[in-house]
């Protein structure tokens, strides 16, 4: 034993009322887990739920290798139809050429960390959301702020425009997403008019508007998602499947309009019904969390982005991924993804304070963008596509062209 | 003590990856054989030994991993910011300079990863030690410190001072050089792990994500069998061998090209970079005339047709021709059912009973017998998605009949001859005259004119323009 070591009775979220020896050193693991067991209980268990339990180990076990067998059967078959790299596909395709990019706007205003934006359908407006419970609307063309809002909690980590431009969601600690009119009069207060939609039991990381004004999606710490109705803040729909905060969702651009994906610190990413709540696509190659992921302008595959320092590419008629974006000299993790219109081109906002700009075809990188003083934590590329923006840790948000 | 304040979760695994990448970097610079040349500097009287300057780190970071210069930068950078590397000359400054300036690599035993996160009670050794060492040489923010930790920790102070003392009389022993050398790693780490106020915090993590992996969800049986369903679920569905869904990616990004405006650049500008709006007014959701490209992306697919205003109000005109309207009229009446509110989704879909599907209905439409039967049977509890199978099967059909006919059209061809190509707008030859920033009226202002003005479903809610003020080109 080392010297760190503390006894301590605490709270176990699984079973209470467990006294546990723990080592500083090592991570905290609640032994109570079942295929783990090395509680110290106060009184020895009683001698008929031992047996009990040791059955249910062995069936535990037992399903747990059977997903297991199942999960790499299914790797096998995604791997037969693979009979092409991208890189290869696309070595007829014409190299880009010299790749420049400037801040052309940077909007100071926020008095904390950015967390979260998005665009507004006219292409020039965006909300953006901080650290200190500040959401701001800004006239991203001309700088100029049009609405704030304060929130009641910390952390806004969601925030989105309504496709009408008439309204703003967000949500983060409060554990709910909320939506606010945007009214014109400059006197009146917007907190006044919002609405509570959704309430989930832990943090809200994403939250988007889906075709109208009237659903929103959202997802949670809680390691779920789930489908609101705006008008009454009924649940339409939830989705169970990750085994761990969902941090980031996409909507499908797909012709039927019915599915989305979602990410989380499970390293899953998973594609979803949204009528049925089933979960019809999962992937599982990243090798941490997954912070963000966006659909190809197509509908056929969504990229994601990941703390392992890699972006990848799925596509989901090959239900495989087909393309992993990295590079030896980024070490650290992204934060948020996007594409560019065409899809040739992949963003990403790094840890490190860069984005890094990727040929999506071809596999390399492009160009390294720096200008942010601390993370980048949310990158959205705009509307029509002349140009896409960042928000960082340093308090700014950057349009970049 | 709760969970959260000992569980280290999420940030925890972020932060140690991380830390991994940059040590194996950091072994990787002092191999013998392909990591850097050390040589020793002089720092006033004193020689230091392994040392290397700020041009030697970046150079070899070029030659590594085949970057440009202001990559390497950035990359040593952030290796000094998180201690891996500290300056020589000025301790306090954590910035990697492109010149002589030089540097050492910090010990293993003070590397963050090593003990993380930094402990209350070596950082009131550390202080202390200062404090004894040499009375006023604690900075004032230390000073600050320094108090709040004598309250906060008061029961263990005889322990931290006697350590203290205990650490410097064991230091005294050390060589000149030494003792200088393991000064500066201890401060260099205390830099980073209790920054000075106003300094950047590297290790500011952000929101500790409470969870971690299996405390949220248990997994337990239930979870594994989900597992397994969908696992059988996934072996059984048809996949599409590679070269056919990658090839798509190639025709998509081709094809799409020259519309997008970051690959190939826009007309007359791009606004940002112009600080010219022309681009915006031009494209305006409805305008009297569209612009070329507009046009062309009709014919890429079905869906680029309808999600453009214009394009499905020509569309409309076209069935009109052919008397096939109330097809279009049909999905856009299923979409705002989909996508409405939940309190009118009854009387809707009643009223699209009436207009679209009873028999005798006025603009009847043309479905399969077994979708209809399936349909009307759904009406009877009418949800937001009854209409689906219905929609889709209309969808369908125009797609395949009406759209591509439409594309032959003289309607369309007519469309695209006198569709506007904007001449390409030359860059300011001069660059004080800045072009004024107009501002737009907000979509929510736009929509307290517009309203009910669109009886047609244009999709649910969609606002006015911005074209109105801006036009100054």
């Amino acid at each position: 034993m080392c010297q760190h070591v503390e006894s301590t009775e605490i709270n176990c979220l699984l079973c209470k009322n467990v006294r546990l020896l723990i080592c500083l050193c090592s991570p905290f693991r609640c032994r109570s887990l079942p295929a783990q067991r090395k509680i110290y209980m106060r009184s020895p268990p009683i001698p008929e739920m031992a047996t009990q339990e040791v059955q249910l180990n062995e069936t535990l076990a037992h399903l747990k290798t059977e997903s297991e067998t199942l999960k790499s059967k299914l790797e096998e078959e995604r791997a037969k139809l693979h009979d092409v790299e991208l890189h290869q596909v696309a070595e007829k395709v014409e190299g880009l050429g010299q790749f420049v990019m400037k801040t052309r706007r940077t909007l100071k205003g926020h008095g904390n960390k950015v967390l979260c934006m998005d665009w507004c359908k006219d292409k020039r407006r965006i909300v953006s959301s901080s650290q200190d419970g500040k959401v701001i609307v800004w006239d991203a063309f001309t700088t100029n702020k049009e609405h704030a809002v304060t929130m009641p909690c910390t952390w806004v980590m969601a925030c989105a425009y309504a496709p009408s431009g008439c309204a703003v969601a967000c949500g983060g600690l409060d554990n709910k997403c909320s939506v606010y009119p945007l009214s014109l009069d400059k006197n009146e207060n917007l907190a006044a008019k919002k609405k509570s939609v959704a309430m989930h039991t832990n943090y809200l990381s994403a939250c988007s508007f889906t075709n109208s004004d009237m659903q929103i999606l959202t997802s949670s710490g809680d390691g779920t998602c789930a489908l609101w109705d705006v008008e009454s803040g009924q649940l339409l729909q939830s989705f169970h499947g990750h085994a761990a905060d969902v941090l980031c969702l996409d909507l499908a651009p797909s012709e039927t309009g019915n599915t989305f994906v979602s990410g989380g610190c499970d390293k899953k990413a998973n594609v979803w019904d949204m009528r049925s709540g089933q979960c019809i696509q999962s992937f599982e190659t990243h090798e941490s969390d997954i912070n963000s992921v966006r659909y190809y302008p197509s509908g056929d595959a969504f990229a994601s982005g990941s703390d392992d320092a890699t972006c990848r590419l799925y596509d989901l008629r090959a239900d495989r991924e087909v393309a992993i974006y990295s590079k030896e000299s980024i070490i650290f993790g992204v934060s948020s993804v996007d594409f560019s219109l065409s899809g040739r081109l992949l963003f990403g906002g790094y840890n490190d304070y860069t984005i890094n700009v990727w040929d999506v075809l071809k596999g390399t990188r492009v160009s390294i963008l720096f200008g942010h003083e601390n993370r980048v934590s949310t990158l959205r590329v705009s509307p029509d596509g002349t140009a896409f923006c960042t928000g960082s840790w340093d308090h700014t948000l950057r349009i970049w062209a | 003590m709760t969970i959260n304040t000992l569980a280290k979760g999420g940030w925890y695994r972020e932060q140690m990856t991380c830390f991994r990448k940059m040590e194996k970097v950091i072994v990787a610079m002092q191999d013998p054989d392909m990591g850097m040349k050390m040589r020793n500097q002089r720092l006033l009287i004193t020689v230091i030994p392994h040392a290397m300057t700020g041009r030697d780190v970046i150079d070899w970071l070029i030659q590594k991993y085949n970057i440009c210069e202001e990559e390497a930068l950035h990359v040593g950078g952030m290796l000094v910011r998180y201690g891996y590397i500290y300056p020589l000359k000025e301790p306090r400054s954590l910035v990697l300079r492109a010149d002589e300036t030089p540097y050492r690599f910090q010990t293993p035993y003070f590397w963050t990863s090593t003990r993380w996160p930094a402990s209350e009670l070596d950082y009131a050794i550390y202080l202390a030690k200062k404090n004894i060492r040499k009375q006023g040489e604690l900075m004032e923010y230390e000073k600050e410190r320094y108090s709040l930790l004598h309250k906060r920790i008061n029961h263990t102070w005889d322990f931290v001072v006697m350590q203290a003392r205990e650490q410097l009389r064991a230091s005294k022993q050390r060589r000149k050089a030494d003792r200088i050398v393991l000064e500066c790693q201890e401060q260099a780490y205390w830099l980073i792990n209790r920054p000075p106020p106003g300094a950047h915090n590297v290790l500011d993590m952000g929101l500790e994500k409470p969870n971690n992996f299996s405390l949220r969800v248990t997994l337990n049986s239930d979870y594994y069998k989900r597992e397994i369903e969908s696992c059988r679920r996934a072996l059984g569905r048809n996949r599409v061998k590679s070269s056919i869904c990658l090839e798509g990616f190639v025709k998509f990004s081709e094809q799409y090209q020259n519309h997008d405006p970051i690959m190939q650049g826009c007309l007359p500008s791009n606004p940002w970079i112009s600080d010219d709006t022309a681009h915006w007014t031009m494209n305006s959701e409805i305008v009297p005339v569209p612009t070329r490209l507009r046009v062309e992306r009709w014919s890429f697919s079905f869906m680029e047709l309808l999600n453009d205003p214009i394009g499905r109000r020509e569309f409309m005109t076209y069935l009109e021709k052919e008397f096939s309207a109330e097809n279009l009229c049909f999905w856009q009446a299923c979409e705002d059912i989909r996508h409405g509110e939940s309190s009118k989704i009854i009387q809707k879909v009643e009223d699209v009973y009436k207009n679209f599907l009873a028999p005798g209905a006025a603009r009847w439409v043309n479905i399969d017998s077994k979708t209809m039967d399936k349909t009307l049977e759904g009406i009877k509890h009418p949800h937001r998605f009854v209409m689906d199978d219905a929609q889709l099967h209309i969808y369908f059909l125009m797609k395949k009949d009406s759209y591509p006919r439409y594309l032959k059209s003289d309607l369309y061809k007519n469309m695209l001859a006198k569709a506007i190509v904007p001449q390409e707008t030359k860059k300011s030859v001069f660059p004080f005259m800045r072009r004024q920033r107009h501002s737009s009226p907000s979509p929510a202002q736009a929509v307290t004119q517009v309203t009910e003005e669109d009886g047609r479903a244009m999709g649910a809610g969609k606002a006015g323009t911005n074209s109105a003020a801006g036009s100054h080109v």
